[in-house]
């Protein structure tokens, strides 16, 4: 069957070797087969990124899924992202090594300090991977602070802090509940004049998370430490507000039991 | 039913063949008759010479359809930086003012790999599922994927390439599409992660796009090149789930392209233009079975043959609203 349709383009030179049919065919089916492992492949490598999460996890959104499901479920649209009104939440790139388009928070940058109230990163979810089932911040467990430095400390060494907790160019905000109710305010317009450091304690979004105990008997011994108590849900406030340079208190993140589901 | 059936096996790779006699219509019969004389036929060539003299490629579709995927993908972004909700998330699930949106494949993925049916995200599946079962579900690749764009200016390049003969299209199997499908079906499944999000162009240039997240853009530049020197439109022919998944979901669309056969000369430079040819079998002369026959499932609806045809033997038809002439 002839197919009425142009042949004035100048024909390809005679010497081109010409492909039998099924020679052809078969190349098409070998280099079908050779892409699609290449494909497999790189999706594969796709996967460690994730195990790299496994090895260093990091901050997920509140309401987060046990860490394997929370691969699983995990959508990567940034809902998320876009309602955190402290924009604490980011997306992974291929480098941050927490699995490509899953959200993350880096706490000493910018922790999640609940100014929005009703955990709208749950609410923005479609998939569960935030789980509905948290209502309050109280139910958060994205992990636990933990004194790492507990040299750094200054309430331990029993020094005040005066300035800003981050100095003037940290970017971070933070709800101050009683300047502004609503809107949470940027760290670096706060200024400080404590005679203890208290600053962990002080911004602590959960009311009985974290207290500055005693660290002697002796009555005249003005050094206090920080005690994280059950009430910690790990939201990297206290990590973001420690003004040494290398914080003090840090968060451990919180991924859970592989092969436990949460929910 | 017989047809739609062969469409879909088209769809998942196999070739089409021409129809045996017992399949075309009588009228298709009588035209294909009618059009083999050798009076239309000399008729038919001289309009064709006639017609090479302003021979030019039309951009009716393919100026809408740019301006779709940009519009579209626009409203992404400006949603998240100037805060005005319209279009929040990314393509993979997304809030359409206020109404949940979660792409088919993406939410698949997600569920194979979780293996729980996500009863909140069923929601937006139901809405973007009646969406394309309407306007057909590969309406997706070229009117909205930004991946389809880039892609097609890769196209351009690469034929440009091609004219000038330094590089040679590597056409692959389409049924390694197929293939790839159920491989990422797996792969989700037995690791417990959405592999195939990974690697997906279409995730990555959307979340791009919104929250500048630009390291994996790397993978997809690498997939342009491959696309520009080795292999036109790699990633849509032979290999992207997505692309499956919606042609599945809107496989009998109302909405759809038609070949008027009456209006064909056979020329085949839609064929040239198409992205998935595979579906344009019944514009070569011989291979129609109807006078009229809708374009199948694997078509993305995206007009290319439109602004290619010359005679207008193809065009738009909602089924059960377009009149018949």
């Amino acid at each position: 069957m002839t197919i009425d349709g142009r042949n004035d383009k100048p024909a390809r030179p005679a010497a081109e070797k010409r492909l039998t049919k099924g020679g052809e065919e078969r190349r098409q089916i070998l280099r079908s087969v050779v892409a699609g492992s290449a494909i497999t492949c790189l999706a594969l490598a796709g996967l460690l990124p994730q195990m790299a999460a496994r090895a260093n996890p990091r901050l997920r959104p509140p309401g987060a899924i046990f860490e394997e499901d929370f691969l699983a479920a995990c959508i990567k649209c940034g809902q998320c992202v876009q309602v955190c009104p402290v924009e604490a939440i980011k997306l992974a790139d291929a480098t941050d090594g927490v699995g490509i388009g899953t959200p993350f928070i880096n706490a000493r940058d910018q922790a999640c300090d609940f100014s929005c109230d009703a955990t709208q990163c749950v609410l923005a979810c479609p998939t569960e991977a935030l789980t509905h089932k948290l209502t309050r911040k109280e139910e958060v467990t994205m992990g636990k602070a933990r004194l790492a430095a507990p040299d750094k400390c200054l309430a331990r060494a029993g020094k005040g802090f005066k300035g800003k907790a981050r100095g003037a160019d940290h970017g971070a905000m933070l709800r101050y509940e009683d300047i502004d109710r609503w809107t949470p305010l940027p760290i670096a317009e706060h200024d400080y004049d404590l005679s203890l450091c208290d600053l962990c304690v002080r911004e602590c979004p959960i009311p009985g998370a974290i207290a500055l105990e005693p660290l002697s008997a002796e009555a005249g011994d003005t050094r206090r430490t920080p005690v994280v108590k059950a009430g910690c849900v790990g939201c990297g406030v206290c990590e973001m507000m420690c003004p040494t340079d290398q914080p003090a208190i840090v968060i451990d993140v919180e991924t859970g039991p592989r092969g436990v589901r949460r929910v | 039913m017989a047809s739609l059936v062969q469409s879909i096996a088209q769809m998942l790779g196999k070739a089409p063949t021409k129809p045996a006699p017992e399949e075309v219509s009588p009228a298709a019969r009588d035209l294909l008759a009618f059009k083999k004389t050798p009076a239309e036929r000399a008729r038919r060539k001289a309009a064709i010479m006639a017609e090479r003299e302003h021979d030019a490629m039309g951009w009716k579709w393919r100026g809408r359809r740019w301006a779709s995927i940009i519009v579209i993908n626009l409203l992404f972004v400006i949603s998240f930086q100037l805060d005005v909700q319209l279009v929040e998330g990314a393509l993979t699930a997304s809030r359409v003012l206020g109404f949940h949106f979660a792409d088919l494949n993406s939410s698949l993925q997600v569920m194979l790999a979780h293996r729980e049916i996500l009863v909140n995200l069923l929601i937006g599946v139901g809405t973007v599922l009646v969406l394309y079962m309407l306007v057909g579900g590969r309406s997706f690749c070229s009117w909205v994927c930004p991946y389809h764009l880039v892609s097609e200016w890769a196209e351009m390049a690469h034929l440009k390439l091609v004219e000038k003969g330094w590089v040679k299209d590597h056409a692959m199997h389409r049924s390694l599409r197929t293939v790839m499908f159920v491989v990422f079906a797996l792969l989700a499944l037995a690791t417990g992660f959405t592999v195939f999000e990974t690697i997906s162009p279409v995730g990555i240039l959307s979340r791009a796009m919104t929250y500048g997240t630009s390291l994996a853009l790397a993978w997809v530049g690498v997939l342009l090149l491959v696309e520009v020197f080795y292999s036109r439109r790699f990633w849509c022919r032979y290999v992207c789930p997505i692309g499956l998944t919606y042609g599945m979901a809107g496989a009998v669309a109302p909405v759809r392209i038609v070949h008027v056969a009456e209006n064909c000369f056979h020329e085949g430079k839609c064929r040239q233009v198409c992205l998935v040819p595979h579906v344009l079998d019944m514009t070569k002369l011989g291979y129609g079975t109807q006078v009229l026959t809708p374009v199948g499932p694997d078509c993305t609806r995206c007009g290319m043959c439109l602004d290619a045809c010359p005679t207008g033997a193809l065009r738009f038809d909602i089924q059960g609203l377009t009149k018949r002439a």
